[in-house]
């Protein structure tokens, strides 16, 4: 199927490709629909696109690429809600803030994207603890050398 | 806004399922305890505002910032 998308024009999406985010996510709980893109030449970022809303897409990253040491703890609901059953199944994404210049960006470690890739669910997951921030530094702590 | 006085151990009825209760009121801070079905999702305010705006703000990417990307790959 053909979708508009907002950075990468029209793209042609397997039906099998989209993930269902049931609640949506905090902010834009009608959106029960996204893809998952890449973003040409660049195997670091991708693109978390609405199926439904052209404009809407979030450049999505691998937490763990920038903060080696990133954990979680799921809870039963959301191990329910994304019919979880073994670790593999499950894609763990944050949400990229980009700032001008690129080094001031930041990652939503507070509140990461949990995909089960088997299921193709997904939920942003709220930690409940104070551990991760909400804008953590692009700059993981071991690159800025503190 | 609804409004209801409680006092300490006196609770809200939600619906047929969630209920808010008073469990202790120490100086400025009151302990509050939520009884709920588990596909409730319940989040400290401030904490779900902060989520929201971060999304709002991440959505709100011009495509010239998007070059950055490509200049740091």
């Amino acid at each position: 199927m053909k979708i508009q998308t907002k950075y990468l024009g029209e793209v042609d999406i397997e039906d099998s490709t989209i993930v269902n985010f049931p609640s949506g996510i905090p902010g834009f709980v009608e959106e029960t629909e996204f893809v998952l893109l890449d973003i040409p030449g660049n195997p670091v970022f991708q693109f978390m696109q609405s199926v439904h809303t052209s404009q809407l897409a979030f450049v999505i990253t691998n937490p763990y690429h920038f903060y080696k040491d990133y954990q979680i703890e799921l809870d039963d609901v959301t191990l329910e809600l994304l019919d979880i059953k073994q670790e593999n199944e499950v894609l763990v994404l944050t949400i990229v803030t980009l700032k001008d210049p690129f080094l001031t960006s930041t990652i939503n470690l507070k509140a990461p994207i949990i995909i089960n890739q088997k299921k193709m669910i997904g939920k942003q997951y709220i930690l409940n603890s104070d551990e991760y921030p909400s804008k953590a530094s692009i700059q993981s702590t071991a690159e800025k050398g503190v | 806004m609804l409004v209801l006085t409680r006092k300490l151990n006196e609770a809200i009825q939600i619906s047929d399922d969630i209920e808010i209760k008073v469990l202790a009121i120490e100086g400025d801070q009151i302990k509050l305890g939520i009884a709920a079905p588990k596909s409730i999702e319940i989040y400290r305010k401030e904490i779900y505002v902060d989520i929201q705006n971060q999304n709002s703000e991440a959505a709100n990417v011009s495509a010239d910032l998007l070059k950055l990307l490509n200049e740091k790959s």
